[in-house]
């Protein structure tokens, strides 16, 4: 089971209202290489992947719902105070006339999340490397969108989520090593 | 909503840089199972983030349910502020 904790993993401010950046940061939150992509792609290729890479699955895969959570409460912070004139000039008034202020699983395109941006090939090597290319995508992202932005409180937490996936990504590495070793082991008699 | 002191703000970054940490080390330990050093390390921070724990939970309220913290009188797990609200 999940049990939730009352906080941020890492604390989210931001200068000013500017919903601008919210919809570039949307890209994060219901994007091929976002954050709930992470959590379900790790945490679902648990249940076939070899018992020594399990755990490490299933801490990433939970970490990725608390950079959910920063990435959510970037864009609230961002858009809370924004007048639908705005949220207009922001490229936001598709997202408004169908969601007003609420968040939304999409893309910055405004593409809708599918279950398709997830592979689960059920060969350990084959998700381990998806995983680390996911890893990568997302961090380059993040670089991206700080590139984009001019706002230093956010790009503070932007930096942290950053450097996240590049931790993740040299887990996975490690994670691909452990399984080689072990099946190289079990060959010699 | 409330308003929050400053006291609050530096304990839940006390929480927040010990609660990191200890993910970190998580992570590390997955993949380094025989590292006694990191793990003793883990183990101290562990015991450090139990105080953290008390002390946040005295003043401003349940960080978990499910009974993993107390509740005062009347139930105050609901109370503001939600993380994306401080």
């Amino acid at each position: 089971m999940w049990i939730y904790e009352k906080k941020l993993q890492y604390p989210v401010r931001v200068s000013t209202c500017n919903p601008k950046l919210a919809k570039y940061l949307i890209e994060q939150y219901g994007g091929a290489d976002g954050e709930l992509a992470a959590a379900l792609r790790y945490l679902n290729q648990r249940y076939t992947i070899p018992d020594k890479v399990v755990g490490l699955l299933t801490d990433i895969g939970t970490e990725e719902f608390a950079h959910l959570e920063m990435i959510a409460t970037m864009v609230y912070k961002l858009t809370k105070d924004a007048t639908p004139d705005q949220l207009k000039e922001a490229g936001l008034d598709t997202h408004y006339v169908n969601h007003d202020n609420a968040l939304f699983y999409h893309n910055a395109g405004g593409v809708p999340f599918t279950a398709a941006y997830i592979q689960a090939k059920g060969d350990p090597i084959a998700d381990l490397y998806e995983d680390i290319a996911a890893e990568e995508k997302a961090r380059a992202t993040y670089q991206w969108i700080i590139n984009m932005s001019d706002d230093p409180d956010l790009n503070d937490g932007l930096r942290f989520l950053r450097e996240r996936e590049i931790i993740h990504a040299q887990r996975f590495r490690e994670a691909v090593e452990l399984l080689k070793e072990e099946r190289d082991r079990k060959k010699v008699f | 909503m409330k308003q929050l002191p400053k006291e609050y703000y530096e304990l839940l970054e006390q929480l927040q840089m010990v609660d990191f940490a200890l993910v970190d080390l998580t992570l590390y330990l997955d993949t380094h199972p025989n590292d006694y050093q990191a793990i003793q390390q883990f183990n101290q921070l562990a015991q450090q983030r139990k105080q953290l724990k008390k002390q946040y939970e005295t003043t401003y309220g349940p960080l978990q349910q499910y009974g993993n913290s107390y509740s005062n009188y009347p139930w105050n797990w609901d109370d503001t502020p939600w993380p994306w609200q401080v």
